[in-house]
């Protein structure tokens, strides 16, 4: 089911206990000096052009004051005839103008178009970019859906910034500014009235404003609350069902919606007074304007203005003309006065927006200090290694050394070794302590442990998803901190237990695992993952398409996918994290074969959560509290009676 | 659709009335303030003195006044309105779904529903009320202002007649050709968004494989492409605004034009300079609505697919009501007529039967789940379940409970049809611990007390006992009173699966069902949850859904299933003697053990 805003969760994009959202200092700047970086003359054209259309949108005032001064002049007992000249010289001359205001204002709105859009592609893909150079601690630490919200919600507020705030509020300055102007022209006393008003105006905005701001955030709360109500209550509806226990969740679910109730009321009263209150005190500066400027007519008071000092006039008595042109102006003047009001809410959550995004960006990339590459190699006969440039089947480290300068060739086998390794995920909690063990090339390695008792730290240790607090570990005599990351990766297959699928056909998930494989090297690697039976019989074979993480399949045939991406990247090393939830024993079966012919000829880590895969294994590794606390073969344990031999006759829960 | 909204006012109907009430009082206000400061300016022009000056003065600053109460008046309620309404939509929205079947709760998926109650209500209300507001205010504000142009300036006002079609054609053509783009483009933008969410969870493979070029150049791409559709949609609705100011400006040209000549030729008597000014004001309060109107427009289209959606979760009907209630006249088992009472309210007894059951999900499905399926059960047997994914175990357990009416044939609970059964009461007799359990935030007691809100503590501990789970809960210093996090995401699996089953000890129930409950229980600790079913519960029918068949073993009866039937029962020695699938089975787990004997 499509949404029509997407992914718009109501409740996020709030600060974490939703205090107001308040945006780091040079937030603004940062965004104009990345706008100006990306489209830089696009962008200034297009504020020249917005500045000449907000100029001729003041101009009609200046001609009906010269249309009402001709026609005053008029009046009495002229003819049409006479005065139709004058008029239509004005004219003509406010028509050429007001023609060039519509056509600058048309074309700014088509480049804004452009660069909005072009601007958020590039902010995308900015923090795409970024995000991919993240470590996967930054993952671990921050929920999906708070990542995501810089996507949809803080990149929703950016285009807000960008497409009306900033035009907006350039907008009412250049306006402002050019109305003050025409306003000390024509009169000073009058000048002083609107100002009058608009200090009324920001008193307004500034309690009314206050008020709808707070409880603007109570309103979020509420939702954000609301959410996390529903979302639970939804996934266990069938529970609530079972129990009988609809009425006892209804009462539950009208408390939290009466809160929210109160919240959005308060909300949006205040939104919804502060329009009419800035409208009618427009409307008021109106009224006033008239009576005063009517008072300064009868009682004659001297006008200052500065066509007055460039006339000669200054202190003349005020025209008529003047006080019904400022009434256009007042309304002018008080209309961007509100505009500004308005757009002030948005331009606070739209740089606390941009300030997530900024947050996003400047977050610490993945650190690579490594050195020692992969590369393609080829045998001397003396039987050493050289490296080639094309695709030769062994692999080799290029290992230069800085002390002399010289470059060494290893094989790559798949021979990890760890040394004393503790590892703590936060500082004092160590979640592995003096954690020794070797694999050489082809050994299969078991760990078995309770949850939590650190078997999947370790892997992610091998692969550097984390750095090792002390201690060493080695790959093929190397240390890894040596290695450049995406060649150890490349080096080491991962399956992990939750398997995670693409958007994309069966092949190109497949092909994930080396992207310049053929369809038959694809298929041979599914055929070896015991995939291809399963494949064949879909609808569209090796076509069908996947979608959200493969939900046409079953557990099962989603591990036999990712067994089959694994296998196609033929790595040396293997990391096997087997699946918890319940699959039925033929399927387990079949997964357990396709694991099998994987693992054979590769140095392999498993992940074991049932005991049955574990006995063939050549160590196996009981872990306990980030302690390795028993290890050996299978028999050698079940002859211990320790742990494991509990643990194997069911005394303990292994999960 | 809409009239199932309208039904979500109730008690804010007043508030819903007073709002456009106080806001033709505000418009009708607006409207004549600018044909009073028209006789002012002509009074001024005329030489009047300072006290008529005044006391127009005076009038209209009571009218801004009165404006402004008016507006916030208006506001006020509107504000209140929207939120009670919005209130009893989620509110009905939460009961319907706590109506839903099983079958009704299948058909939509937690998140889009989660999606409905908040963010399509969110929107609905917000055009609930632009509607009682703003749709009322602008064409009340366009109407009056033309009313009082025609007044006021006579045939001058003519221009408008010109004007409004124009802009009003154009604003509803450029609306209505941007609104499929829109959608396009949204559903373009939801793509790209879930893209970036597949890479967020799977960013483990994608740093595994080393695949972060691939997927910068995949969302590229993706993004690029939602760039220039948006691009393409927001050029066409640059027209929108030229298109404003040419009106405003034909009639800011026009009026001051015929004005002059009206005014000049007629010596003053037909109209005056101050009606120029009010004129152009009222121009400018026609074009401002118009604008409004079209926002309107494109926002009430936009929420529409909101309420679409709310109305679809309103409109389903749930699949599985209680029996009218009246007297049914049945035979009993000596084939003697009896009369019985629907809805039954209590059930006799923990006999199981099922006769010629045969049942699918979905009336066009052409499968069966279940086939042909026969079976009598007697209260306090145990009654153990084998067979491989999709061989239908959960369906079978699940017509006992009435979670799902069967297709065809009939299941009796305690002799009497499960379908005239109260299903409140049916499902309190019939407890079942679902496959997919859930446990809910809040403390290990409060999870408890779902199966029973009056239980002692007693009876607490007596339900962990026997499920296994006291020594563990006492194990942590906050005992009972520990706070299960939301899904149970601070236990483990087998502790959940313990836990769950108290919970359905607690109802007390004459069938209880587990539907492989204890998978991630350890061998030892199932079989004592078994022996305390024995010993403790011998009046309880037991139903037991497992993948080992050490936990089935020892039952009276089991049932193999596959592909949707009941192809063998019996107890253990005889499936071990006659079937293969069990002999299958049981080999295959218990290998293993005698390898190292």
């Amino acid at each position: 089911m499509a949404k029509p805003m997407p992914m718009r969760g109501p409740g996020r994009g709030m600060a974490p206990g939703g205090d107001m959202p308040k945006a780091r200092k040079g937030t603004l700047p940062r965004v104009v000096k990345l706008l100006m970086e990306d489209y830089k003359w696009l962008f200034l054209l297009a504020m020249l052009l917005m500045t000449l259309y907000s100029l001729g949108n003041i101009t009609p005032s200046i001609f009906i004051k010269k249309i009402s001064d001709i026609i005053l002049g008029f009046t009495k007992g002229a003819s049409w005839e006479e005065a139709r000249p004058e008029i239509l010289s004005v004219l003509v001359v406010m028509v050429v103008l007001l023609v060039s205001t519509i056509v600058c204002n048309f074309f700014y709105a088509r480049i804004m178009a452009v660069v909005t859009q072009g601007f958020l592609d590039k902010m995308r893909k900015r923090m795409f970019n970024k995000m991919q150079a993240l470590p996967i601690k930054y993952f671990d630490a921050h929920g999906h859906g708070d990542i995501m919200s810089h996507y949809t919600n803080d990149i929703d507020t950016l285009r807000q910034l960008v497409s009306q705030s900033i035009p907006r509020l350039l907008q009412s300055g250049v306006m402002l500014v050019g109305m003050l102007g025409i306003m000390l022209w024509y009169s000073m006393n009058l000048m002083l009235v609107v100002l009058v008003a608009v200090f009324g105006m920001s008193f307004a905005v500034k309690h009314i404003g206050g008020k709808s701001a707070s409880n603007f955030i109570r309103q979020q709360k509420a939702i954000g609350k609301l959410e996390g109500f529903v979302e639970e209550l939804m996934n266990g509806q069938k529970v609530v069902k079972v129990f009988c226990h609809e009425e006892a969740s209804q009462a539950d679910f009208d408390k939290v919606n009466a809160e929210l109730c109160e919240a959005a009321t308060k909300a949006t009263r205040f939104a919804n007074i502060l329009g009419p209150v800035m409208g009618n005190i427009g409307n008021m500066l109106y009224v006033l304007i008239a009576i005063v400027g009517s008072a300064f007519i009868t009682l004659k008071t001297p006008n200052a203005s500065l066509s007055g000092l460039f006339y000669g006039t200054f202190g003349t008595v005020l025209e008529l003309s003047v006080v019904i042109s400022f009434l256009n102006i007042a309304k002018q003047f008080t209309g961007q006065v509100n505009g500004i009001a308005q757009q002030f809410n948005s331009i606070v959550m739209a740089l606390a927006g941009a300030d997530r995004i900024f947050r996003l960006m400047d977050e610490e990339p993945e650190a690579d200090e490594g050195y020692v590459t992969l590369v393609n190699a080829e045998e001397l006969p003396d039987g050493s290694l050289r490296e080639a440039d094309h695709r030769t089947g062994v692999w080799a480290w290029r290992h230069p050394h800085k002390a002399d300068g010289t470059v060494t060739f290893e094989r790559l086998r798949g021979d990890v070794r760890m040394f004393d390794v503790d590892f703590s995920y936060v500082e004092g909690k160590k979640v592995l302590e003096d954690i020794t063990l070797w694999a050489e090339p082809g050994q299969k390695i078991a760990f078995v442990g309770a949850t939590g008792a650190g078997k999947t730290t370790i892997t992610n240790l091998i692969n550097r998803f984390y750095d090792i607090e002390d201690g060493k570990i080695r790959y093929d005599g190397i240390n890894i901190t040596k290695i450049r990351k995406p060649d150890l990766r490349r080096s080491l297959g991962v399956v992990l237990q939750d398997v995670n699928l693409f958007t994309g056909t069966v092949m190109d998930n497949i092909r994930y695992g080396k992207l310049d494989a053929t369809d038959e090297e694809c298929i041979r690697a599914a055929k070896l993952a015991n995939a291809h039976d399963f494949i064949s019989r879909l609808p569209q074979g090796y076509e069908t398409m996947l979608t959200s993480n493969g939900a046409n399949l079953s557990q099962g045939q989603r591990q036999l996918l990712s067994i089959a991406r694994a296998a196609v990247a033929d790595p040396p090393v293997m990391i096997l994290d087997e699946a918890t939830s319940s699959i039925d024993t033929r399927t387990e079966a079949l997964v357990q074969q396709g694991m099998d012919a994987l693992m054979h000829g590769r140095t392999v880590f498993v992940i074991a959560h049932r005991l049955s895969t574990v006995r063939n294994a050549d160590a196996i590794m009981v872990l306990d509290h980030g302690k390795i606390i028993e290890r050996g073969s299978h028999a050698d344990l079940i002859a211990q009676k320790g742990t494991y031999y509990k643990l194997y006759t069911g005394a303990f829960e292994l999960e | 659709m809409i009239k199932k909204m309208i039904s979500c006012i109730r008690e804010n109907r007043l508030h819903t009335i007073l709002t456009p009430l106080f806001m033709v009082g505000e418009v009708g206000l607006e409207c004549t303030l600018p044909m009073i400061t028209a006789k002012l300016i002509n009074a001024l022009e005329d030489g009047a003195d300072m006290s008529l000056i005044l006391q127009y003065g005076g009038i209209l600053i009571l009218m801004a006044m009165c404006s402004m109460s008016c507006g916030i008046l208006s506001g006020w309620f509107a504000a209140s309105a929207a939120a009670g309404f919005s209130k009893n939509l989620r509110h009905d929205l939460f009961a319907k779904v706590q109506s839903f079947s099983f079958a009704n709760i299948d058909k939509f998926s937690t998140a889009s529903l989660v999606t409905r109650l908040t963010t399509d209500v969110t929107n609905v209300q917000m055009a609930f009320m632009m509607i009682i507001r703003t749709a009322v205010r602008s064409p009340l504000m366009l109407i009056f202002a033309v009313i009082m142009s025609v007044n006021m300036g006579g045939s001058i006002a003519l221009v408008f007649f010109v004007v409004i079609p124009i802009l009003g054609f154009g604003l509803i053509y450029i609306a209505r050709r941007a609104m499929p783009l829109f959608k396009a483009v949204f559903k373009k933008y939801d793509k790209l968004n879930n893209s970036v969410q597949e890479n967020v969870k799977g960013m483990r493979v994608v740093k595994s494989f080393v695949r972060e070029e691939y997927e910068k150049q995949k969302f590229g791409a993706a993004s690029e492409d939602v760039r220039n559709d948006f691009t393409r949609v927001e050029k066409l609705l640059a027209i929108n605004n030229p298109l404003m100011l040419l009106s405003m400006y034909i009639c800011m040209i026009l009026i001051p034009l015929l004005s002059a000549k009206l005014i000049i030729s007629s010596g003053g008597t037909q109209m005056q300079v101050g009606d120029l000014a009010s004129l152009i004001t009222y121009a400018m309060q026609i074009l401002m609505s118009l604008m409004m109107l079209s926002m309107i427009f494109v926002m009430i289209t936009i929420s529409g697919e909101g309420a679409r959606r709310i109305a679809e979760v309103l409109d389903t009907e749930t699949s599985l009501q209680n029996p009218e209630p009246g007297v049914r006249k049945l035979k009993d088992a000596a084939g003697r007529p009896v009369e019985l009472r629907v809805p039954v309210t209590e059930v006799a007894d923990g006999s199981i039967d099922f006769e010629n059951v045969s049942f699918k999900y979905n009336q066009e499905a052409k499968a069966y789940a279940l086939a042909d399926v026969n079976l009598h059960i007697k209260p306090g047997q145990t009654v153990g379940i084998l067979g491989g994914t999709g061989s239908s175990k959960t369906t079978l357990i699940q017509l006992i409970s009435r979670l799902y009416d069967v297709t065809e044939g009939s299941v009796r609970v305690g002799k009497i049809d499960t379908r005239l059964y109260d299903m409140e009461v049916l499902r309190s007799q019939v407890a079942v611990v679902l496959q997919k359990n859930v446990l809910f935030s809040g403390t290990i007691a409060e999870n408890l007390r779902w199966g029973d809100p009056d239980a002692s503590d007693e009876e607490l501990v007596r339900a962990c006992k026997q499920a296994q789970a006291h020594e563990f809960i006492m194990a942590n210093p906050e005992g009972y009173d520990r706070y299960i996090e939301q899904g149970g995401a601070n236990v483990s699996g087998g502790q959940k699966q313990r836990l769950c089953i108290a919970r359905a000890l607690l109802k007390k129930p004459k069938i209880l069902i587990l539907d492989d409950s204890t998978s991630a229980v350890d061998t030892q600790t199932d079989a004592l949850i078994r022996k305390a079913f024995r010993e403790e519960l011998p009046d309880i029918t037991k139903l037991i859904i497992a993948q080992r068949v050490a936990s089935v073993q020892d039952a009276d009866l089991i049932l193999v299933m596959d592909n949707g039937r009941v192809v063998a029962q019996g107890t253990h020695e005889e499936l071990l003697a006659t079937n293969e699938i069990y002999q299958e089975v049981y080999y295959s787990q218990t290998k293993g053990g005698d390898d190292n004997g």
